[in-house]
């Protein structure tokens, strides 16, 4: 991991707009796509797949240089891996070092990594830093662009980590995962991760050291509702603009949290009680912290993770979870037994804002006015598990 | 020795099927093996040493477990990949 730097908080930038061309980066049970815009965001050229066949769990483009792309990847059979770009997606090199856990002592059992499932860009100061979150739960780091990946040991080594992760068999059914590894805009020590299971943790000193943060946060499915870890966060964003304002998803609910008072209040019980507020993804405003959006799905007795009544809908609060409308237009009026994975709704950072979901049956809904109205951009392709927009214009 | 190559690691060996490759054991015949093309060992072989669960590796047509099993120059080794899943 990168060496502590003493930074003072300073305020974010990049509050502006953007304009131009986007790209959607989607990472498929098959391999990756990339869609690109016109600069409308009407028209859409989809390139790929690339690595046909990998099961991709994330890609990323480096917001810092627009150029440089990581592919989170393995396949059915084959060892996790991290496939690198430097052209845009063009070529690809696999990186030289992919994320693994260190060798046991002799006589004891060592972690395996089963699979990437989440990478970040690190801090705008650290141009070449990246991290990436494993199933089972692990922290990496990569200080040379994605090229070779080391452990943060401060994570990983952590003496209560058995204790947050629980054991393998605590997590989703295709293994326990860590994710939404968030990097506060204001300073690049403060670092914020979720795990499915274990909660949400923080660190103040780049990942040397963690806590709990998950006061406020329900964990129904356990003994003790009230724990302090063990929680299950699907997806948890901070806002770039408001960084002390952060959203989660979680298994048991839509929560908000002012960092400034540490904890967490359920704001999803203002949703529709036949809808209920349980999803994966968590989309937050590029601008407006009061602005988010969420993809409910059925969490009821053995949790189809379809949309609610097989009427898919995305909900939108323009006041912090204190209304929230219901955003069809465009979508399904019935028979559509949607889902749609954490990582797999995102936004782009334009005026009006367009959102962006893939759902696991193959299907890319672009909205280009802040989801009041859908369109369908792409069908069949392969089960969708990530999209990410970035901005190829202003 | 022989080393046959599974079709999802000829990626790997610019699509050659069958490389020559020296050692003394499995484990130097797959660090010689990764040497020559990067990468290829850890799709095998995980960060504890073990073979990955869908992964195979037979010496004259005996299936070995251990990477300190012994090699001789004539021996033929072949990587298998499991094709099931969907």
């Amino acid at each position: 991991m990168p060496t502590t730097k003493k930074t003072a908080k300073k305020k974010p930038t990049g509050a502006k707009a953007a304009s131009g061309s986007v790209a959607l980066l989607i990472a498929t049970k098959k391999g990756g796509f990339i869609f690109t815009s016109d600069a409308k965001r009407r028209e859409w050229k989809i390139r790929g797949p690339i690595f046909l066949g990998h099961i991709a769990h994330h890609i990323l483009l480096d917001p810092r240089d627009r150029r440089t792309m990581l592919m989170a990847a393995k396949t059915g059979h084959l060892g996790p891996t991290v496939f690198r770009s430097t052209d845009f997606g063009k070529n690809w090199k696999e990186a030289t070092k992919p994320p693994a856990f260190p060798k046991a002592p002799e006589g004891e059992k060592g972690l395996v990594v089963d699979h990437v499932f989440w990478l970040t860009p690190g801090h705008p100061s650290e141009p070449k830093v990246w991290y990436a979150g494993t199933s089972p739960q692990g922290l990496f780091c990569s200080l040379d662009a994605g090229d070779t990946w080391e452990p943060v040991s401060g994570f990983n080594n952590h003496p209560m980590r058995f204790a947050w992760t629980g054991s393998g068999q605590d997590g989703t059914p295709d293994g326990p995962k860590m994710h939404s590894i968030n990097i506060d805009p204001r300073d690049p020590n403060h670092m914020y991760l979720g795990m499915s299971s274990g909660g949400v943790f923080e660190s103040t000193d780049s990942g040397a050291n963690w806590h709990p943060l998950n006061a406020g946060c329900v964990a129904d499915f356990l003994p003790d509702p009230n724990t302090e870890y063990g929680h299950d966060p699907h997806c948890v964003r901070l806002h770039p603009a408001a960084p002390d304002i952060l959203y989660q998803q979680n298994h048991c609910g839509i929560y908000r949290m002012d960092r400034n008072e540490g904890r967490w209040t359920r704001i999803g019980e203002n949703m529709p009680k036949a809808v209920g507020d349980i999803g994966f993804p968590m989309v937050v405003h590029p601008r407006d912290p009061e602005t988010v959006w969420v993809f409910p799905m059925d969490g009821t007795q053995v949790w189809p993770r379809t949309s609610p009544g097989g009427k898919p809908a995305v909900y939108r609060t323009s006041n912090a979870g204190k209304k929230w409308q219901r955003l069809d237009n465009g979508l399904p009026r019935d028979q559509a037994w949607v889902t749609v994975f954490r990582q797999a709704m995102t936004a782009d950072a334009h005026n009006p804002v367009g959102v962006y979901f893939g759902t696991t049956c193959g299907e890319v809904w672009a909205s280009h006015n802040e989801g009041d109205k859908w369109t369908c951009i792409a069908r069949n392709l392969p089960h969708i598990y990530a999209v990410e927009a970035a901005e190829l214009g202003k | 020795m022989k080393v046959f190559i599974p079709s999802p690691l000829l990626s790997y060996t610019g699509q050659e099927k069958e490389v020559e490759v020296g050692g003394s054991t499995i484990a130097e015949l797959l660090d010689e093996l990764n040497r020559r093309y990067p990468g290829i060992r850890f799709r095998m072989i995980d960060e504890q040493d073990a073979i990955r669960p869908h992964m195979r590796i037979f010496v004259n047509g005996e299936q070995v477990w251990n990477l300190n099993t012994p090699l001789q120059p004539s021996d033929e080794i072949y990587i298998l990949q499991a094709l099931s899943g969907g």
